[in-house]
């Protein structure tokens, strides 16, 4: 294809997008608001395995390449451990782990003998696990970081600190984007902008269902490392990282509302201690691990959690692209499908049928609610709670001592 | 009808706090205790928390101070340390007569605050912990009177043990009375260095030699008969794994000479200690005549979160003025005033603080990093990563990686800065600057320096790098929640827990939109 693409989004899938099609040889700009891969883009558990995704053998393909694609490591290292506690986590672990073999991958059971050897930490009293020879895992931060280094390499625009205002249309096709530092003519446009992608394709009058929520992750200090640093199970995912460090995320979410272009800093919760008691569980023999770090970020989830990627009708020339929460793994393949969605209108390597915006027509306006997916508050009140007053009306404190100065 | 609730989420549940206190005071320092005091006496129900004696194993990585493994081994008896602590803080018995709840060996190290991205929680918390658990309490306000941090600055073999910081000497000798060395050389000419050889002399601590790359020493050193050299930089510690001397050259060119000693007190500058301000989501500004990022707070010390104060050095330390704890001890009342009243109780104003501005700080940290940095790209930045100046400004990646070396011949912090400011967290992922176990307590400052000057920029110009929970490295058994309530237990899920989308592709979703939020793994995630 000839002609300029704009790309709406600096995360990964965005990054990758533009990045694949710069290999294709298309004129490419890629806007973020802020930095490259600085939201959940790169803050997030680094994992590459989803067997359930139509992306998923594409994904598999084409990780073990991507050092030497992008020019820059990614600290992507294959396969996956799965531990299980219990017996119920082993079951269920077998049944993600059916979807891969379904599909031609391998795993082996592994029991806690085996297990141990591997995984040293794990408590004596383990159920078992699986070792799967497929998936991965690689460093988020890094990787995002590689991708905008590769596409200026190819020649390229990222324009960071930039924000998009508006859209220009002409018949049925969108000729230019409007940012707050001029506009971008283009042929093509791709909306990949996390959380931030309802808003914007609402410019457009396009309607996205998704809802942005935070979730969250600890880091301990590193440790001696482990032959296969993919290791998780106990509801959590995670990883060593190839420094050391365990990195692991899971548990409960909080439903967010953002009321503007901008993420909020996302803050973490006292459930970093949970993390903790389940990584604690998980390698009890790593109980003296000092944590020595907490994150969180921001995600949208569509209503069936699965990906919108889906080249529109009207704009005929708009692709929305929303990973739906699990983005940063499959980026080597979403971003290849999207372009395709671009160059050619079609994907000729997976089947994105499932991914359409158009399955969400017949959505009820407010389908967040029904499902609970909202802003939750214990009294329900909107906006920041503050510190009670002695003079405010109800108890103080626990203590209810609060005039005791008269 | 109840309001749907999402049971994977964070909505409805409970995180049980041993307490609610009205007043929480961070900090067993002259500005901490007289806050806790004050409010005490006004009626608040309040707790006054600090971490000291910390764990040896925290000292032993530079946490909360540059201790530069100069403690004697009698750090590792608690109980001992515990003693010796209240018998140097005798203000801290005021606390106790006037009722205030005082847990000494107490890590806060997080706060939980409502805000755009947590609307859930129950009420503000604090967590805490000591050497075998933690807990969380409830809070309406939190003094905070953290005090100073050590400013760590690289010169050649500042990695070694044996250099230590100023606030860690300090505690050595005062608060804890268990220094290892017995002859010390003092980097920093200025008030921060004056105070190190003044302490010191009253414990009976031999200071063979004072250096500084500035041409001009605080006149009062003449004083102290000691010997200064001013315009002089390290150009390296001498000894094999103990510090035996160092060994400094004119900056100028000249002779080297060598000076015997068994520690290093670097005491370049001291830094307010900011990091449970930023946690809190406050408000921050740079003010190199303050020390460096300070809480933006009114004249009684609030912040701009409601119900956060800032008392003492933590505030903003004024290099002019001389660290009198009388004044830290009012500035503390203040905060405790300004809480009270806000509570709705019946407090005196507080009288508005006067500080006194230092000289330019940031000057003098830039000219002790050019001398010493500049001919030295192996030199050592971040001692925990392992990063070295050429690493920091080459943007290189960590050593354990193996990489294209050409690929980054055109990358540096410089061509990073042509994409838009240069930002230190940014760095900071890519080279893992900052990111090691002492949480970027020996990197911090000096990163933001040297990224600053590397791109011809104001220091400020390059914003604060976050601080995360906790705010203390802490094991994985003392964070985990013993006391985890039951409903989030049976409820927790990987990853959202939406059923569809963990159902293989080629398996349609289901009709029932109710089943949108389902749970399909959850019953064998317990």
């Amino acid at each position: 294809m000839s002609g300029h693409v704009v790309v709406i989004g600096g995360g990964v899938t965005g990054l990758s997008t533009a990045w694949w099609l710069r290999r294709e040889g298309v004129a490419v700009t890629l806007v973020e608001r802020g930095i490259v891969g600085w939201e959940a883009s790169g803050r997030n558990g680094g994992g590459a395995t989803h067997a359930y995704s139509p992306l998923f053998r594409e994904e598999q393909r084409l990780w073990p390449m991507m050092d030497e694609l992008l020019g820059y490591p990614t600290e992507y290292q294959p396969q996956r451990i799965r531990i299980a506690l219990d017996p119920a986590q082993l079951e269920q672990y077998w049944r993600v782990t059916n979807l891969a073999v379904q599909q031609g991958f391998r795993a082996e059971a592994l029991d806690a003998h085996a297990l141990k050897e591997l995984v040293p930490w794990v408590p004596d009293s383990v159920a078992g696990g699986l070792l799967w020879h497929f998936g991965g895992h690689a460093n988020p931060q890094r990787t995002v970081q590689a991708y905008a280094w590769a596409i200026e390499d190819l020649g390229g625009t990222i324009l960071q600190h930039t924000a998009v205002t508006g859209f220009d249309l002409r018949g049925d096709k969108v000729v230019a984007v409007q940012t707050d530092q001029g506009p971008l003519g283009c042929d093509a446009v791709v909306i990949a902008a996390g959380p931030h992608t309802a808003q914007l394709a609402a410019m457009v009058g396009v309607t996205v269902p998704i809802a942005p929520a935070r979730a969250e992750m600890i880091v301990t200090e590193p440790l001696p490392l482990i032959r296969h640093g993919g290791a998780d199970g106990n509801g959590l995912y995670g990883r060593q990282t190839l420094r050391g460090n365990l990195a692991y995320g899971g548990g409960p979410h909080e439903w967010l509302e953002l009321p503007d272009a901008r993420t909020p800093k996302a803050v973490n919760s006292p459930v970093v201690r949970s993390l903790a008691r389940r990584l604690h569980e998980l390698f009890p023999k790593v109980a003296h691990a000092r944590v020595i770090r907490s994150w969180a970020g921001v995600v949208e989830n569509t209503p069936d959690g699965r990906p919108i990627l889906d080249r529109l009708d009207a704009p005929a020339n708009l692709v929305i692209a929303t990973m739906s929460s699990v983005g940063f793994g499959l980026s080597p393949a979403s971003g290849r499908a999207i372009m395709q969605l671009v160059t050619q209108g079609r994907c000729d390597f997976a089947d994105l049928s499932q991914l359409t915006l158009s399955r969400f027509a017949g959505l009820p306006t407010d389908w967040q609610a029904r499902n609970g997916w909202v802003p939750w508050s214990p009294d329900g009140a909107e906006g920041e709670r503050g510190p009670a007053r002695a003079d405010a009306a109800g108890p103080l404190s626990a203590s209810g001592q609060a005039q005791a100065h008269s | 009808m109840p309001r749907p609730i999402d049971r994977t989420s964070v909505a409805g549940k409970e995180f049980p706090a041993t307490d609610h206190l009205q007043l929480v005071v961070l900090g067993a320092g002259p500005a901490g205790v007289a806050a806790a005091v004050e409010a005490a006496r006004l009626g608040l129900r309040v707790m006054l928390v600090d971490e000291h004696p910390v764990a040896s194993a925290l000292m032993g990585i530079d946490v909360p101070w540059m201790f530069g493994e100069r403690m004697t081994a009698s750090v590792q008896n608690q109980p001992r340390m515990l003693e010796r602590i209240v018998a140097a803080r005798p203000e801290l018995e005021q606390a106790f007569e006037v009722g205030v709840d005082v847990r000494l060996g107490v890590y806060v190290w997080a706060a939980f605050v409502t805000g755009p991205t947590s609307r859930a929680l129950p009420c503000r918390m604090l967590a805490l912990a000591d050497e075998t658990q933690s807990w969380l309490i409830g809070f309406d306000r939190l003094v905070v009177a953290a005090g100073a941090r050590d400013l760590a600055v690289a010169f050649p073999g500042w990695d070694r043990p044996g250099v230590m910081g100023a606030q860690g000497f300090a505690a050595a000798i005062g608060l804890y009375g268990a220094f290892a060395g017995r002859r010390v050389v003092v980097l920093g000419a200025g008030v921060t260095g004056l105070r190190c050889v003044q302490q010191a002399r009253e414990a009976g601590i031999e200071v063979a030699a004072v250096v500084d790359v500035a041409a001009a020493a605080h006149e009062e050193f003449a004083t102290h008969g000691v010997t200064v050299h001013s315009g002089c930089a390290v150009r390296g510690v001498e000894g094999g794994a103990e510090v035996e001397g160092i060994s400094i050259v004119p900056v100028g060119g000249g002779a080297a000479v060598t000076i015997a000693c068994d520690t290093i007190v670097s005491a370049l500058d001291t830094v307010p200690n900011v990091e449970m301000f930023d946690l809190l989501g406050c408000a921050m500004a740079f003010r190199p005549e303050w020390g460096g990022h300070v809480p933006v707070t009114d004249a009684d010390g609030r912040c701009s979160v409601d119900g956060i104060y800032a008392a003492g050095d933590c505030a903003g330390i004024g290099d002019a003025e001389p660290r009198d704890p009388a004044l830290a001890a009012s500035s503390g009342r203040e905060a405790a005033r300004a809480a009270a009243r806000d509570a709705g109780f019946a407090a005196p104003a507080p009288a508005r603080t006067i500080r006194t501005h230092g000289g330019d700080r940031e000057a003098r940290r830039r000219h002790w990093l050019q001398v010493h940095a500049g001919p030295a790209a192996a030199l050592t930045i971040c001692r925990c990563e392992d990063v070295t100046l050429r690493d920091l400004l080459g943007v290189r990646p960590p050593r354990y990686l193996s990489y294209d070396d050409a690929k980054f011949a055109g990358r540096d912090v410089r061509t990073l800065a042509g994409d838009g400011p240069v930002n230190q967290d940014q760095v900071k992922r890519l080279t893992r600057a900052g990111m090691g176990p002492c949480q970027g307590r020996r990197c911090r400052e000096q990163v933001q320096t040297l990224l600053a000057m590397q791109g011809n920029q104001p220091s400020g110009s390059v914003p604060m790098p976050s601080y995360r929970a906790p705010l203390r490295p802490l094991p994985l058994s003392v964070l985990s929640a013993h006391d985890e309530s039951a409903a989030l237990r049976a409820n927790w899920t990987g990853w959202f827990g939406i059923a569809p989308q963990w159902l293989p592709h080629w398996e349609k979703v289901p009709e029932n939109p109710e089943y949108w939020g389902g749970r399909i793994f959850l019953d064998a995630a317990k």
